[in-house]
């Protein structure tokens, strides 16, 4: 049953040939079977998760159902949802309990979907292995040595290992594409503003947006559809009406113009990654694209400006967790700043008090102008960048990632600059506030999968997802599953 | 020695706002503790906020009151710092680009107009409250006030004396009452000033100066001022310097004490709040704001000087409060009377009135229809002017309309010519010293006739016409 995808499950729950109930109990059967290794999931709740089963059940036995009532999807773990621990995989929040849904988790309950339990993240959305959660590093199903990327690493190893069909992550600097590239699933980060941020714990505010991982780019359409959606809790989210995703799918990519940045090419790219990706270039040609060079001249600035600008605002959003009203707090301190120093010595990990660090002191009185404002300004440039190639082109390809996934605990995870500059092909999409979009595209080193990137110009989704549509109808990366969840 | 002092004033308005400034939570004061709290005002995590329209109108009615400028393009910023009362960790308030810039609040001192020029105002959160006294060795967080819109309102440093600072702290206090978007009370903290005090020799550029805070009534902003003149101007004239600093003003000992001084100031960090968007305020949005304004106190001294002919003395107290012009108005609409009469007893008797009941012009002890029925028997000369004083006394305490005290008191006023002529031919020939002084050109015995006639007719003759007798008889 686990290997239908997200549509065929649908199919199969509107013909009444599968419950939820069962479908649930399903996932969580073999969650519990076979999901351990991967450590994926931070929190499952049987009972919770099979009553909405039973409702989803009720409303289909009604005829008033939707094409996602009764579907379980996992959600990463700084979604909250009501009556659900929400920890951000961090000590700080362990017993954190929502009092309240983010919009999403409202989108998906009027949908009918089931919570299929949380999802393992990179604390607070920060990293790119999975590896600074304190509850454990998540692994990945190709290869349970290597790491499923980050940040919303237990998402794409859930979808990937077919525990889920289908989860949220969120993508503030590339944690869902590079982490759906990393174990060969689709992952769709939304244009800025799409889907409401209400709810899902702020990394920083103006990079971060909600999206999900899939295993087809149909499903993460039927995804979106439920997901996007204007919520007046959220000032920055847009009121203009979704497309239809599903709908708009099979349009293909004939005299469409496929812009392809020089820049993405430059040394740095392994070739492992490098020739899957000239091969699904080809694949569009094959399918009737035109594929013309672009250039983003100011790509290179794009990492930099991302670890001024992120840790910035993550150093003022991580602020409030102070140990005052909710969350870890110390036991023994001498005064309120001890207090405030040990709760959050204590509750925060190395990668998130770096974060803080950093944006604290790029911030700081004389040194704003130097580093946040210049950011702010390059970050204008590397979007003027995407305006002036969108001119020539429908939607741009490349790599997702410069290589495929690494080892836990490799010489990678411990320099934190290697790592960071990983993100040079994902990072620039955020900053521009643009739509991504990563699908499998093949295999590189010691087998590990490769993602296409699609980016897509404002808004402009369903027309991202049409053309992954075209090259999963053409291919079959996508259907690839890890040898040992089959 | 010649001292000059230099004094601005940074003014917190509590804004009327139903709910808060970026969330629906409740902004009504005196609740349960934390029962005015919602997820946003919590800080929990994913929350956002939204902004309060209501509370961005209000920033427009006041930037249009003082002849500011309305930005059309404002920006949140947030202001980090760590405090239990600041439940996100940072202030949402505006920095490098407020709401309103500029502007001018005129008031009178005795009869000359001062104009204070404003630097700017600005849209802010307020924060909570920590209950130090209920909770034996810890401290209570009270959320409740946590996001109640504030107005800034930052003065430039135009101010020469405390009684100056006190004066435009009372006009800007009557005008945002005035137009309707803070309560201004100050015990419950809705309208709050901190003082940036310096002293200077005249002609020098400004001294350092200090910021005294917790200025929560007009009397605690004049004694706060006038001590912190007097510590600097000892500090300097024995030789040392003013450090610049924050002071915090104890009302208990009338005396200004050191809180932080500018080397351990605190970095705020401010940038701009990525949670929202620059605020947008469109000329339109500026125009119909501005045909809901009402006439404005300084536009009301104005006409009434012109229309009535009142002193610029006058026209200030009448427009120290809405209620007050109104009740002004609404009497000189219900009286034969004269302005200049009805002004005078509106500042004056009717003032005093209020002021010693503790009652307010919103809801005025003698309505104004009434007190225009009384104006109008001083005005047709049925009774004096001090008898008048003794019915609006029994009007306020319930005792009927003028023209029934006027008869139950038998207070009406001997206006009978022939009456009076007699009146006062038996006291001409019971005084002939004072009339031989009154002849003999001394003007105070013609004054002590007329009290002659008054004490005879048990103060019921009318004085007008007495002296008008008087007068004839004296010269025949």
């Amino acid at each position: 049953m686990h290997r239908a995808t997200l549509k065929e499950l649908s199919e199969r729950l509107g013909a009444k040939q599968v419950s939820s109930v069962e479908l649930t109990r399903h996932y969580l059967d073999r969650i519990a079977a076979v999901g351990a290794p991967l450590n994926a999931f931070i929190t499952i709740d049987r009972d919770k998760s099979l009553a909405q089963a039973a409702a989803a059940d009720a409303r289909i036995a009604k005829g008033d159902h939707a094409p996602l009532t009764g579907i379980p999807v996992a959600h990463k773990d700084l979604f909250c949802a009501k009556g659900w621990r929400t920890t951000c995989a961090s000590k700080i929040l362990e017993d954190f309990v929502a009092p309240y849904d983010a919009h999403v988790i409202e989108q998906f309950d009027r949908a009918g979907a089931v919570i299929l339990g949380k999802t393992n993240m990179d604390e607070f959305a920060m990293g790119s292995s999975n590896e600074n959660s304190c509850f454990g590093p998540v692994r990945n199903p190709w290869d349970t040595d290597a790491v499923p990327g980050g940040s919303s690493g237990g998402s794409a190893a859930a979808v990937s290992a077919l525990l889920a069909p289908a989860a949220t992550g969120t993508d503030t600097g590339g944690s869902i594409r590079q982490p759906a590239a990393f174990t060969g699933v689709c992952g769709l980060r939304p244009t800025y503003g799409r889907v409401s941020r209400y709810g899902m714990v702020a990394f920083a505010s103006s990079l971060d947006q909600g999206g999900a991982l899939a295993r087809s780019a149909h499903d993460l359409a039927m995804v979106l559809d439920v997901m996007a959606g204007f919520d007046a809790r959220d000032s920055t989210c847009m009121d203009l009406p979704k497309d239809d995703y599903i709908g708009g799918l099979g349009r293909g990519v004939k005299g469409l113009t496929i812009g392809v940045p020089k820049e993405y090419f430059a040394s740095g790219l392994s070739a492992d990654v490098g020739d899957p990706i000239l091969a699904a270039i080809d694949e569009y040609r094959k399918l009737g694209a035109h594929v013309t060079e672009v250039s983003l001249p100011n790509q290179a600035l794009s990492v930099p400006v991302y670890y001024v600008l992120a840790p910035a605002e993550a150093s003022s959003n991580l602020s409030r967790y102070d140990g005052v009203r909710y969350g870890h707090r110390a036991e023994n301190y001498a005064d309120l700043a001890d207090m405030y120093r040990k709760t959050r010595a204590e509750g925060f990990g190395a990668e998130v008090k770096r974060r803080i660090l950093i944006g604290t002191y790029v911030l700081s009185h004389g040194y704003y102008d130097a580093y946040y404002l210049k950011a702010q300004k390059i970050r204008r440039l590397i979007a003027n960048d995407f305006a002036a190639a969108f001119k020539r082109c429908d939607v741009i390809i490349g790599p997702a990632t410069p290589c495929v996934a690494y080892d836990v605990g490799s010489a990678k995870t411990a320099d934190c600059v290697q790592m960071y500059l990983d993100d040079l092909y994902t990072i620039p999409i955020n900053l521009a506030g643009l739509p991504g979009l990563s699908i499998p595209c093949g295999f590189g080193h010691k087998n590990r999968p490769v993602g296409l990137q699609i980016v897509g110009n404002y808004f402009d989704e369903a027309r991202m997802l049409a053309v992954a549509h075209a090259f999963q109808q053409a291919t079959d990366w996508h259907a690839r599953v890890p040898a040992a969840f089959a | 020695m010649n001292w000059e002092i230099v004094i601005g004033l940074e003014t917190h308005a509590q804004l009327t706002t139903a709910s808060k400034i970026f969330s629906g939570a409740s902004t009504r004061f005196g609740a349960a503790p934390n029962t005015q709290a919602s997820a946003v005002d919590l800080a929990l995590p994913g929350t956002l906020p939204v902004l309060n329209k209501g509370a961005v109108e209000r920033a427009i009615r006041f930037g249009l009151a003082v002849g500011g400028r309305i930005a059309p393009k404002s920006v949140f910023a947030r202001k980090n710092y760590f405090y239990p009362d600041l439940p996100k960790g940072y202030q949402i308030s505006q920095f490098e680009l407020p709401v309103v810039s500029g502007g001018i609040v005129s008031f009178v001192v005795g009869d000359v107009e001062k104009r204070v020029r404003l630097t700017r105002a600005h849209l802010e959160e307020d924060a909570g409250k920590l209950l130090h006294e209920e909770f034996h060795g810890m401290s209570g967080v009270d959320l409740n006030r946590a996001g109640t819109p504030l107005l800034e309102i930052v003065s430039e440093p135009d101010m020469r004396s405390a009684a100056e600072a006190v004066a435009y702290a009372k006009a800007l206090h009557s005008l945002v009452r005035w137009i309707g978007i803070c309560d201004g009370n100050m015990q419950e903290g809705s309208f709050r000033c901190d003082a940036n005090v310096s002293v200077r020799r005249p002609g020098e550029p400004l001294g350092t100066r200090c910021e005294v805070k917790n200025l929560n009534s007009f009397r605690f902003i004049e004694k706060a001022i006038e001590y912190e003149v007097r510590r600097q101007v000892e500090v300097i004239e024995d030789g040392g310097k003013v450090r610049q600093e924050t002071r915090l003003f104890d009302p208990d000992r009338g005396e200004t004490r050191p809180m932080r001084s500018k080397e351990d100031a605190q970095d705020y960090r401010y940038f701009p709040d990525p949670d929202l968007l620059p605020l947008a305020i469109s000329q339109q949005w500026i125009e119909e704001v501005g045909a809901l304004m009402p006439e404005l106190p300084q536009q009301l001294r104005a006409r009434y000087e012109a229309q009535h002919a009142l002193s610029p003395y006058v026209t200030a107290l009448l427009t120290e409060s809405r209620e007050k012009a109104e009740y002004f108005q609404a009497t000189l609409t219900a009286t034969a009377s004269p302005a200049p009469v009805v002004g005078n007893w509106v500042i004056g008797e009717v003032s005093a009135l209020h002021n010693d009941r503790n009652a307010d012009f919103d809801r005025p002890i003698v309505l104004p229809a009434a007190l225009g029925r009384l104006l109008d028997r001083l005005h047709d000369g049925t009774v004096s002017g001090k008898a008048a004083k003794e019915v609006l006394l029994a009007m306020a305490d319930g005792a009927g309309d003028a023209d029934a005290i006027i008869s139950a008191k038998g207070l009406k006023q001997i206006s009978d010519a022939g009456v009076l002529e007699q009146a006062v031919d038996r006291v001409l020939a019971a005084n002939a010293k004072q009339v031989e002084d009154y002849r003999a050109g001394k003007q105070k015995a013609f004054n002590s006739l007329v009290g002659q006639v008054m004490k005879a007719t048990q103060g019921k003759a009318n004085p007008a016409q007495v002296g008008e007798i008087l007068k004839r008889r004296l010269a025949s």
